[in-house]
């Protein structure tokens, strides 16, 4: 096992590289750079800006070094001293900015994988044992819808019926005095009692296909022999079911616990700009249309790195479940 | 007769193939259609999937209004009914609108008039168009008889355009985004994965990392960093051919999986060897003895693919980094409900939202029935 969690760690050093070098990648290709629109900015204000202000502007900010420098000097700041670069359009350090963001990302989807966990295996469960009852149907119904809303279409909706039948809106992670306030027990139970709409909606495609993916893998599991030996030797049902078609079916569960998180992840933005949350959705959006190239580079790194992160443990989890990984 | 003996495998071709030889003598695709036949929701789903191309396709036919025709005095105008028959006779109408004024909001909402009625014909005579782009023509489905009359079966947004119409034409750029799409990553997935999977070794292991590097990229913030690079002033084509590359970006690495999954397993089956040693090139060897023979699976990957391109691009152009107008995609409309004061005065706007919905859904059936029967011999 040591040897196996090695050999992922050692795996992890080119992702990482790799993520950083796109993240990078990805900012600085809009044509132009932030000091172009902070100008453009500036003239349609009616102020006149001279090119060589325009230029002081570039050196102060870096962005008159070529492009591999910029990146160098990026990446050894984040390694070396934590920093991850200057947000121009807040004109603050970015890691002021992101910490708090990021965690509340961490903590949605780490609660909606759990609440995907919690709705899809009872229920996958049920379909596989019931098969083909009212239950089933209704259930596969409802899984087909959800798979074939997007998440955001979803998020209307409930904004829409929480706004017409209910009188309230339903946006934001926290009440108003909340917001800026410091952490309180206060300020997490508010925070609870707000992150169940993004959870449910986020978690909806996700809870839709573990509950077909476990139904269908139980399906296979109990049509074996071996589950018709236990039961004529006079196991009780929910035993029998528990004991061995269970734990095979869950194999695939735990595997493909890697791909939801990224999806979670990567649809937690989404879902965030449309009920506003104080997430990093609605900030990364603003940033990659105002080229704060910093901010949008460390964001997008630091989600990868969070589902690499995310991955590794699914793998590990994967290969403590199921040995037939780590000796492969 | 022992001809219930044929090897697996191997497809029995075309011309053995004749009515009174059955099951034993159908072709492969023969025997897909007989196995899909059997799937009651895939076959809905192919039904649905194929009307909402022809829709797409004939969207002027379809569609009461040209995309871009606005009526300024009928701003945010809810739907209407559309009433069939009138006295027990055939002669559907709607009813027209009324204007009360909302002094909280401080503006004119309209509210459907019971006591107007304008009468709607079919086959009725609209603004021109060319069917195809060939034939010039202005007949349309459906309509109002007198063409100033309003008729707003799904209500009217902003500019008092109709929903309808505009949902109808979003299905042309959103469907086929997603089969461009498609093509693309199915361009790259069959080139990389087949080279994966047929090479083997140092190469397979380079593009397999590859693979699990780019799919441990979150993707929306992949795709909103890529898509925010692209120029404002650049014509609507352009964009649209730089989003279908921006969703292949990461679209490929699935299909690259399954196709270099096949070439791994039917490597090692006898009639590969055989031609390789009959001295085929590799190239031959790949298009002329192994795809044929795993076309079937692309073909339901494919299917089940172009969903998550769908809904991709509906929300890419829904957060104003996709498709912008003048475009009308179904994204571009769903823009319009991004607020709740949006929504909460005109909750018709979402109905483009349900063709996308109609339109995966129907996808994923087809693509679910096309997998089951795509391995006949099972």
């Amino acid at each position: 096992m040591a040897q196996y969690i090695i050999k992922r760690l050692l795996y992890m050093i080119p992702t990482v590289i790799g993520i950083s070098i796109v993240s990078f990648f990805v900012i600085s290709l809009p044509p132009g750079d932030f000091v172009d629109r902070m100008v453009s900015e500036r003239q349609q204000a009616g102020e006149t800006i001279t090119a060589e202000e325009e230029e002081g502007f570039r050196a102060i900010y870096g962005l008159d070094q070529p492009l591999p420098v910029q990146y160098f000097k990026w990446v050894s700041d984040v390694v070396l001293r934590g920093e991850f670069g200057y947000s121009f359009r807040w004109n603050r350090p970015v890691e002021e900015l992101i910490w708090q963001r990021l965690a509340l990302t961490f903590f949605l989807s780490l609660t909606t994988l759990a609440f995907i966990w919690i709705v899809a295996i009872p229920i996958g469960i049920y379909s596989a044992v019931r098969q083909y009852s009212l239950g089933d149907y209704v259930v596969t119904f409802l899984g087909f819808i959800g798979l074939a809303t997007p998440s955001f279409l979803i998020a209307l909706v409930l904004l829409y019926i929480s706004f017409k039948y209910f009188g309230q809106s339903v946006g934001g992670l926290f009440s108003p005095q909340y917001i800026d306030a410091p952490w309180s027990i206060e300020k997490f139970l508010d925070l609870l009692s707000h992150l169940w709409i993004p959870m449910i909606i986020l978690g909806t495609s996700g809870t839709a296909s573990l509950i077909r993916t476990l139904r269908a893998n139980l399906l296979d599991e109990l049509r074996r022999p071996y589950v018709t030996t236990a039961r004529t030797k006079g196991l009780p049902e929910y035993w029998l079911l528990i004991k061995y078609p269970l734990r095979h079916a869950l194999n695939p569960f735990v595997s493909s616990l890697n791909h939801v998180f990224v999806g979670l992840v990567s649809g937690e933005a989404i879902v965030a700009i449309v009920l506003n949350l104080q997430t990093t959705g609605p900030l990364l959006l603003d940033a990659l249309r105002t080229q704060d190239m910093y901010l949008a580079g460390s964001f997008i790194l630091l989600l990868s790195l969070l589902t690499v992160i995310g991955t590794l443990f699914s793998d590990l989890l994967l290969a403590w479940v199921d040995p037939r990984i780590r000796f492969r | 007769m022992a001809e219930a003996q044929l090897p697996a495998n191997m497809p029995a071709t075309v011309e053995q193939a004749s009515p009174d030889r059955g099951y034993v003598a159908a072709s492969q695709w023969k025997l897909i259609w007989w196995k899909f036949r059997k799937h009651r929701l895939a076959m809905l789903g192919g039904i649905v999937t194929v009307m909402i191309y022809t829709v797409a396709l004939f969207a002027d036919f379809f569609a009461p209004y040209m995309p871009d025709q606005y009526a300024s005095n009928f701003t945010y105008a809810p739907p209407q009914t559309l009433h069939l028959f009138k006295d027990g006779a055939f002669r559907p109408y709607v009813n027209g609108y009324k204007v009360e004024i909302d002094y909280n909001a401080g503006r004119r909402n309209f509210v459907v008039d019971p006591e107007v009625e304008y009468p709607v014909g079919l086959f009725v005579q609209g603004k021109p168009y060319k069917i195809l782009g060939l034939v010039e023509t202005n007949i349309r489905l459906i309509g109002p008889v007198n063409p100033d009359d309003p008729m707003y079966l799904l209500g009217a947004d902003r500019l008092g355009q109709d929903v309808f119409s505009r949902t109808i034409y979003g299905a042309r750029v959103s469907m086929t985004i997603g089969l461009v799409g498609v093509g693309l990553s199915l361009f790259f997935g069959i080139l990389l994965g087949g080279i994966s999977g047929y090479f083997g070794g140092w190469v397979d292991n380079v593009i397999q990392r590859l693979i699990e590097f780019l799919q441990s990229i979150p993707s929306i913030p992949l795709w909103i960093g890529l898509a925010a690079a692209i120029p404002v002033n650049i014509p609507p084509l352009q964009v649209y051919f730089l989003i279908t590359i921006i969703l292949s970006v990461l679209g490929w690495t699935g299909l690259a999986r399954v196709v270099r999954g096949k070439f791994y397993a039917l490597k090692a089956e006898d009639f590969v060897k055989a031609a390789r040693l009959d001295g085929c090139s590799p190239l031959r060897v790949i298009f002329r003895h192994m795809v044929p023979s795993f076309l079937s699976h692309i073909i339901a990957v494919v299917t089940l693919a172009i969903p998550g391109m769908i809904i991709a691009e509906t929300s890419l152009s829904f957060l104003g980094v996709g498709l912008r107008t003048p475009v009308v995609s179904w994204g571009v409309l769903l823009q319009e409900a991004q607020n709740i004061r949006a929504i909460s005065t005109a909750p018709w706007l979402l109905w483009p939202g349900a063709g996308v919905v109609v339109a995966v859904l129907a996808l994923n059936f087809l693509g679910d029935g096309l997998r089951d029967a795509a391995d006949p011999y099972s």
